[in-house]
């Protein structure tokens, strides 16, 4: 009897719940079942009935955005911050392209992001109907994959995919574009959510091959001049560990890229700063000298390389990429290995683990006094004497406030630079902005994104007078959702770096790089509910910076008024070689032509 | 170098212009393209000439197959293979040029497919070269339109590009 009727219980409880959902009800309830904690929208015609859906039940928490754009990259943030998918509701026609900026500065530094956008419906595709795009097509060149809804059956199905897609592999934005009789309310279906789904066309590489792998670190242990290249991939693969750990086995020097900052930290004595176009110089000249390059989740980024045909002469590469196609694009290798990062790294320290076998101790130790060397140049060194506010002096007291364990989000141009040479990242997921498009206006909603993942951590957000005017109206979301972030203006009154380029190929034609309307932030700042604050001398930044994050429950826009003409240096201009960098002329060189 | 790259691809709405989208974006150039169902409804078959060095034929094969749809390929060009292509050409005819295209056509081992009263279309497949030759054998004034499908192929031997 006892046994019976736990049979039956037991039976109960396999019986599979099938429910009747209608499209809208299947989405909303897909997302639950993904574990999606946040959605970035707004909302418009053709996302009406997923609308109501979404009011219809708390478990998916919709985030308000003031413009598409700023969903994109708050979602972009809240991605790159936790390394689970961001997600974004669209509506159809205007709504899908303003999101594309956002899709493709994902689709750039391969963040995993799952969009769906709104289309009209279906019977009425292609007459040119309101707020009609075709968006599949639209974004096709800058998604990792599309797909167009045409059956309400398969719309759980197809949401798994665009999840399973985005988040392996080398991941990336995935649209799943959703006509607006798919959601019909009166349209119930029977639902269930796949636990996982195969592609047959889609199978991202695991583990590297065994043979290269042991050939790698053959070649490892006999380098004399090896450097360590590591980029944005170790971030994504949650290698970190490993990473930090194969470079203190072997001792090697390693340079990280600038999507690849805190992957290895950057405190460490190992660590030779960033590399590239505004890399440190001893980062570019152990590049340009070494004899054993191993990148590793790295592409080879053209502001990475420098001109190609000079790009480390003498070095054998070895690569680790879990994208075959990133291998051999732009700079031929010796040794290719498709795999996970985390993956063959692991294999890699066994190896070095199991031979107990060494580097060569006298070779390496030539080579770091040798980098020691260029070290001793202090190529970041700036003018601690100006009467003006130096920007490389903001971001190392933004770095002592906040003791290096703030999530910075940043826009692009010269302050981007900045954050990136002077914030020392110990931590992988800290440094957060758009390396491959370089999207202005990303910092804001990114750092929205971020504080809405970790509310408990400090989060600023560097930016400019130029780029922050790109997505300022997501000053009004920050307050909605109680995001409390800093924004760190580094005010030059110049889009920066264009200005610096104008400077250094257009014999100084500041042509419309000029701004001479600036609008008052703090008050701005204000009118959005916020606090302003403005520094206009150096011996003010500590105290105003330490205002700013006391105050833990306001959103502080920190408007910087720094030296406009001071330049990123060192710099590889454009078509030289890693050895061919530009360095500070003389320090103080800037501030004196400001004041003259 | 040629390279006559064979595709398996998802017979999905949108999956060929991925393929042609991928071309024009990354700037590589295509010959010729056709495509067309398999004896499995769900899979496409997309033959694709493309001329480049080594190195951008590599890329070229490495950003196929990342496309989500794209199943399986392969670049016949490196093994022994076949290589097909459909031709129809409409040609002005008179009385007297009659007999001799008729038996320029047998001599490529074409058909003559539709006659009127001053005209011949005439088909043909074989190998490109095989096309081009009997194109430069015919009058170019008499020529109204000419047709062709570009260069499908397979494999020889018991290899396929199957599932």
């Amino acid at each position: 009897m006892e046994t019976e009727r736990l049979d039956t219980y037991r039976s109960n409880m396999f019986i599979e719940v099938s429910v009747e959902l209608s499209g809208a009800q299947i989405l909303v309830q897909s997302l639950k079942d993904e574990g999606v904690e946040y959605i970035f929208g707004y909302p418009g015609g053709a996302v009406l009935h997923l609308y109501d859906a979404i009011f219809q039940q708390d478990a998916v928490k919709h985030i308000l955005v003031r413009h598409e754009q700023g969903a994109t990259h708050a979602a972009d943030g809240y991605a790159r911050a936790t390394g689970k998918p961001g997600v974004v509701l669209v509506t159809s026609g205007p709504g899908a392209t303003n999101a594309v900026t956002g899709i493709a500065t994902a689709y750039m530094d391969s963040i995993p992001m799952v969009i769906i956008s709104g289309q009209v419906p279906s019977p009425v595709i292609g007459s040119d109907a309101f707020q009609e795009v075709d968006m599949v097509g639209i974004t096709r060149p800058c998604v990792k994959h599309n797909f167009l809804v045409k059956d309400v059956t398969k719309l759980a199905e197809t949401v798994k995919k665009a999840f399973y897609v985005a988040t392996t592999g080398r991941p990336g934005p995935v649209v799943v574009d959703i006509p607006k009789d798919i959601t019909d309310p009166h349209i119930k279906v029977p639902y269930k959510y796949p636990k996982k789904v195969s592609m047959r066309s889609y199978h991202p590489a695991v583990n590297g091959d065994k043979e290269q792998i042991k050939k790698a670190v053959g070649l490892l242990l006999a380098a004399q001049k090896p450097v360590i290249y590591s980029g944005g991939g170790v971030v994504l693969g949650e290698a970190s560990k490993e990473l930090t750990e194969f470079s203190q086995l072997l001792g090697f020097p390693i340079t990280n890229t600038l999507m690849g900052l805190g992957a290895y930290p950057a405190t460490d004595k190992q660590f030779i700063g960033m590399l590239g176009m505004h890399g440190t110089y001893e980062a570019n000249m152990a590049m340009h000298e070494s004899d054993l390059i191993i990148a590793i989740g790295a592409r080879f980024d053209d502001r990475v390389t420098g001109k190609l045909d000079m790009f480390c002469p003498y070095a054998k590469i070895i690569h680790i990429d879990i994208d075959p196609a990133s291998i051999s694009k732009t700079v031929k290798v010796d040794v290719p290995i498709v795999g996970e990062v985390k993956n063959v790294l692991e294999q890699m320290i066994d190896l070095l683990k199991d031979h107990k076998a060494k580097p060569q101790k006298k070779p390496l130790e030539a080579w770091w006094r040798q980098i020691d060397q260029w070290r001793s140049l202090q190529c970041l060194e700036f003018d601690r004497e100006s009467p003006l506010i130096k920007p490389q002096f903001v971001i190392e007291q933004l770095y002592a406030v906040t003791k290096g364990d703030a999530y910075v989000t940043s826009d692009v141009g010269q302050h981007q630079m900045w954050a990136a040479q002077y914030y020392k990242f110990d931590k992988p997921r800290r440094w957060i902005n758009s390396g491959g498009l370089g999207t202005m206006g990303f910092g804001l909603p990114a750092a929205i994104g971020v504080k809405l993942a970790f509310p408990d951590a400090e989060v600023a957000c560097v930016t400019g007078e130029a780029s922050i005017q790109m997505c300022i109206q997501e000053l009004s979301t920050a307050l909605q959702y109680k995001t409390p972030i800093k924004i760190i203006n580094l005010n030059n009154r110049y889009m920066g770096m264009v200005r610096q380029w104008q400077e250094f190929t257009y014999e100084s034609r500041y042509s419309h790089s000029y701004m001479d309307t600036i609008p008052e932030f703090v008050k701005l700042a204000e009118a959005y509910g916020h606090v302003g604050m403005r520094v206009e001398r150096p011996e003010d930044v500590r105290e105003v910076l330490e205002a700013a994050f006391a105050l833990k429950d306001r959103t502080v826009f920190v408007d910087i008024i720094t030296d406009r003409t001071e330049n990123v240096y060192p710099m590889i201009e454009a078509g030289k070689g890693h050895h061919d960098m530009k360095l500070r002329v003389a320090t103080g060189t800037s501030t004196d032509r400001e004041l003259a | 170098m040629r390279h006559i790259i064979s595709i398996l691809i998802e017979n999905e709405a949108g999956a060929l212009s991925r393929v042609a989208g991928l071309f024009s974006a990354r700037g590589y150039n295509i010959e010729s393209l056709n495509v067309a169902i398999t004896e499995d409804p769900s899979l496409s078959r997309m033959t694709l000439v493309t001329r480049g060095n080594e190195q951008i034929v590599e890329q070229i094969v490495k950003q196929l197959n990342k496309l989500i749809d794209v199943v399986k390929l392969v670049d016949l060009a490196e093994s022994p293979h076949i290589e097909r292509e459909l031709m129809m050409v409409k040609i002005k005819t008179t009385s007297h040029t009659r007999t001799e295209i008729r038996s320029l056509t047998e001599i490529f081992r074409g058909k003559v497919l539709d006659v009127t009263a001053t005209t011949y279309v005439v088909e043909m497949t074989g190998p490109s070269e095989k096309l081009d030759a009997f194109v430069a054998a015919i009058d170019p004034d008499t020529i109204i339109e000419v047709v062709r499908s570009g260069p499908t192929g397979i494999s020889r031997g018991e290899n396929g590009l199957c599932l």
